[in-house]
């Protein structure tokens, strides 16, 4: 008996579409035994994480809220890893977004300032993320650094100095001495879509971000760009594409679009500058990139998807007392299993039971 | 199966290693089916066939690379099972490859100790390289890295790393298709004498003379079935090429009396480092070729071609705006786009991954190169249908055949992406094309399509300059021929004074002068049919 990995002719179509799901069934199988194993019912745990969110119109809403920064990095992601760029540090880039968005909400706040506050802060949040994200892009282009490396490190520069500003110059004087800046003003927030939940505005936006993200992979020559200098570099080189520039260009987006998220999550659900306004969105985000497909539509699915998950974790830590550490878990088993089910778009899985015998067989078998 | 050679065959001696009823399928492909074969030693066997009629497969078989799916292997009349490459050298059984298996920055010695398996110490191993190595009039420096020695030196190592093991049968995969002629001519001495030793060769070959001269047996192959095997100085080269082909493969013509203009690509002394440690310097490269003319550049592989043609395509950008002229604008700074504009065009040796991304669609192949030069792009959109329309349009003038309207550029046979790649460029009627190797790894009636739209291009007053190692070729569409050797062009010579030899001095690196002389003592020696 011999397990063989045989190269198709052709991509299989089929399967790509399949793959993320035989991934979220895989993962299913094996959180289930880790639910068993820490002694919970697996059933019941399944149904706390993936049914009951779907069952309430708050937490489908906040299914919703938490989506929104998820697809909007995992659209930015999606195109530097097309064209084989791989910034893994969005969650520095959304904190930067956030801090640069949020210093006029500081400088602002408490004066008379008129609604120009929360556009320039967008708009600030964007240059903040998109900066911060060229540091790695201009690294890499300049002296060859890689970025998968300094992209990631500066996660942690960008967090202490989110740190140092809300524990020093920013924190609110009247805070009683937390590490929070003051509540942002009205003209300074991001209004619901309804008058109960937390769902905002943030989240038309992302869906902008989904349809122009779909045009312009599959309509534009930029688009086209980014999917052949991915694809075949030598033959986008020939067509006339320059790559550094295409790396500068792909970081300076997805930095954007991280920190567009960033200063929107801050001036929208959670309303001040304070450490923890991210549960890790730039990391999940990478898994949702890839779940989707680094397809846009594909990308929004699989963002209400993880963003399901970080609901029923809570659900799950409240109503089983299981840690919240486990959702992590299943997310980092999810990316696993779709980075492995991916082998099956351009390898098929043959089991032969002797080389002799499987020789007769595909000469006599398919002839 | 007719075989008349089995009636004059050595019948009375038995054979070395036998084929019976080889088959090797891949998916739904059948590389391989039912291939006999007998090798004999003391005689010289040719495996004829074109690219892609299951030559490699079979070899590979008989090396034990590859497990056949069915037939077997007999070794002196017994069962024979490779499951490895080591498996075969333990029989005696060598093969030379066509692409060198050899590390660039380690010695002659430290390549061939890697091949062995290393019984006897590094010391004695280095002498009876080079004693062997001398024995054979193969010479080599053991303490030489292979990145300082030339392709003819690397196919040395190949050889002497198969002798050191005193192989009963010697397989080489088309030894010639990086050699001067005047090297290729050094190879036969060689095999000439392995023969006499007693052992047993299978040369794999698609040049015909080659075959007439050298090879005792022939077999022939096409499309994996065996079509003959015959006595190759009892055939003709064009009784040969019929059994290859299965059919008469038409001439190309040129259209009569090309006027020649004005010279519409001019390079001038240009002079480029290599981006690799291993790449050639270009070195003061100046030669024109004018609207309606041909000008071939010949040379064995890694003398310069590859970055002659980045300079010129813009992939790499020339030291000095007019090192480059293209219709009388200096484009030697210009990006390849620009150079497009210019409406230069060009085609790359790598069919795959330089020429076309493989895992996209033709149309969007198609956008690759057009996108620069015509309207397939306005604001920014791509327009999909004009793409298309430049699919469906290279596929009837150049009779590309494939399975669906629109497929992926790797599903496509060499041959007829290449025939897209060449219709792509000629369809856009450019003024300046570029083309490296435009018939490599091509099949017979796909490289008669290609080099007569190369012709009709220049025929209709484009400047068209074709780097190929395939002398033939050049001779066929060339009006002039100039070779490249050691990143130095020399002076273009006539087509028609352009004689095997005088070349292959030439490619060798001996000065035009020296060529001349040379070739008329030499041409005793000439090859051919």
């Amino acid at each position: 008996m011999q397990l063989v990995l045989e190269k198709r002719a052709e991509r299989s179509t089929k399967i790509a579409i399949l793959s993320p799901l035989l991934a979220i069934a895989l993962t299913l199988v094996t959180m289930s035994i880790l639910f068993a194993i820490l002694g919970k019912n697996p059933v019941a745990a399944l149904i706390v994480y993936f049914v009951e969110p779907l069952t309430d119109s708050f937490t489908l809403m906040e299914i919703a809220v938490k989506a929104t920064p998820l697809v909007m990095i995992a659209i930015g992601l999606s195109l530097c890893y097309l064209a084989n760029v791989w910034n893994i540090g969005a969650e520095g880039q959304f904190i930067m977004g956030a801090v640069c968005g949020s210093f006029l909400a500081v400088v602002t706040n408490g004066t008379d300032a008129g609604p120009w506050v929360l556009p320039a802060m967008l708009l600030m949040g964007a240059a903040g993320g998109a900066l911060w994200a060229l540091i790695p892009a201009l690294c890499k282009v300049k002296f060859g650094a890689n970025e998968i490396l300094t992209s990631l490190m500066l996660v942690y520069v960008a967090d202490l100095i989110m740190d140092y500003l809300v524990r020093g110059p920013w924190r609110d004087p009247k805070g009683m001495n937390f590490p929070t800046t003051a509540s942002f003003d009205p003209v300074a927030t991001v209004p619901t879509l309804f008058e109960t939940g937390r769902i905002h505005w943030g989240a038309l936006v992302a869906l902008i971000v989904v349809a122009l993200a779909t045009v312009m992979l599959g309509r534009t020559i930029k688009g086209f760009e980014i999917r052949v200098v991915g694809a075949a570099p030598r033959a986008a080189r020939f067509a006339g594409f320059n790559s550094k520039r295409l790396v500068l260009f792909t970081f300076a987006v997805s930095g954007a679009l991280a920190g567009l998220a960033g200063i929107i999550e801050v001036a929208g659900p959670v309303g001040v500058l304070q450490p923890g306004i991210s549960p890790g969105y730039g990391f999940t985000a990478i898994i949702v990139a890839f779940l989707g497909r680094l397809n846009p539509v594909g990308i929004l699915i699989a963002g209400l998807f993880l963003a399901l998950t970080f609901i029923g974790g809570e659900g799950a830590q409240i109503s089983m007392k299981i840690p919240l550490d486990l959702t992590k878990v299943f997310q980092g088993i999810l990316l696993f299993y779709v980075l492995a089910c991916d082998s099956l778009i351009l390898y098929r899985i043959r089991l032969i039971a002797s080389q002799k015998k499987a020789a007769q067989g595909s000469i006599h078998g398919t002839a | 199966m007719v075989n008349p050679a089995s009636a004059s065959s050595p019948s009375a001696r038995a054979p070395l290693l036998q084929a019976i009823s080889i088959s090797k399928r891949y998916g739904s492909f059948l590389a391989n089916d039912s291939i006999d074969l007998d090798l004999y030693t003391g005689e010289i066997h040719a495996l004829l066939g074109e690219n892609g009629a299951g030559k490699s497969t079979l070899v590979k078989t008989m090396y034990g690379l590859i497990q056949p799916s069915a037939g077997q292997l007999r070794f002196l009349g017994e069962k024979l099972e490779l499951t490895g490459p080591s498996d075969a050298r333990a029989k005696g059984i060598a093969m030379v490859f066509q692409h060198f298996s050899l590390f660039d920055n380690l010695t002659v010695a430290e390549n061939v100790a890697l091949g062995l398996d290393g019984t006897e110490s590094f010391a004695a191993m280095s002498a009876r390289l080079a004693q062997m190595s001398r024995d054979y009039g193969l010479p080599l420096d053991p303490n030489r890295e292979v990145w300082r020695l030339s392709v003819g030196e690397r196919q040395r190592i190949e050889i002497v790393r198969a002798l050191m093991q005193n192989p009963k049968l010697l397989i080489l995969d088309e030894p010639t298709a990086v050699l001067t002629p005047q090297e290729a001519d050094q190879l036969f001495t060689v095999l000439f004498r392995l023969k006499e030793e007693g052992r047993a060769l299978l040369y794999i070959s698609h040049k015909l003379d080659e075959v007439k001269r050298l090879c005792d047996t022939a077999t022939i192959l096409r499309d994996g079935k065996k079509i003959s095997t015959c006595d190759p100085r009892q055939e003709t080269a064009s009784s040969l090429a019929r059994m290859m082909v299965g059919a008469e493969i038409g001439e190309v013509k040129a259209t009569s009396a090309r006027a020649t203009t004005v010279p519409r690509l001019l390079i001038n002394d240009l002079s480029l480092e290599p981006d690799d440690p291993h790449g050639v310097y270009l070195k003061g490269i100046s030669v024109e070729v004018k609207g309606g003319e041909i000008l071939g550049i010949a040379g064995v592989a890694g003398n310069g071609q590859d970055e002659l043609f980045s300079a010129l395509s813009g992939e790499r950008i020339a030291p000095h705006e007019d090192n480059v002229i293209i219709d009388g604008h200096a484009a030697g700074h210009l990006s390849v786009t620009d150079r497009r504009k210019l409406g230069a065009a060009f085609v790359p040796e790598g069919r795959l991954g330089h020429g076309t991304a493989p895992r996209m669609k033709l149309s969007e192949n198609a956008l690759l190169t057009g996108h620069a030069a015509s309207d397939m792009v306005h604001h920014g959109f791509v327009d999909k249908p004009k793409t298309l329309e430049t699919v469906d349009r290279t596929t009837k003038t150049f009779d590309v055949r494939k399975a669906k309207r629109d497929p992926e550029a790797a599903s496509l046979s060499g041959g007829n992406l290449q025939k897209f790649i060449v219709g792509r460029e000629i369809l856009r009627e450019p003024g300046v094309l570029i083309v490296s190797q435009p018939t490599w790894g091509v099949d017979a009636g796909a490289a008669a399509v290609i080099r007569q739209a190369l012709l009709d291009l220049s025929g209709r007053g484009s400047a068209v300059l074709v780097i190929s190692q395939d002398l033939d070729e050049l001779a066929e569409i060339a009006d002039r021929i100039a070779v490249m050797f050691h990143g130095h062009l020399s002076e273009p010579i006539a087509a028609a004074d352009a004689t095997r030899e005088k070349l292959g001095l030439l490619m060798g690196g001996a000065s035009a002068a020296q060529a001349e002389a040379g070739s008329q003592k030499e041409a005793v020696h000439a090859i051919g049919a």
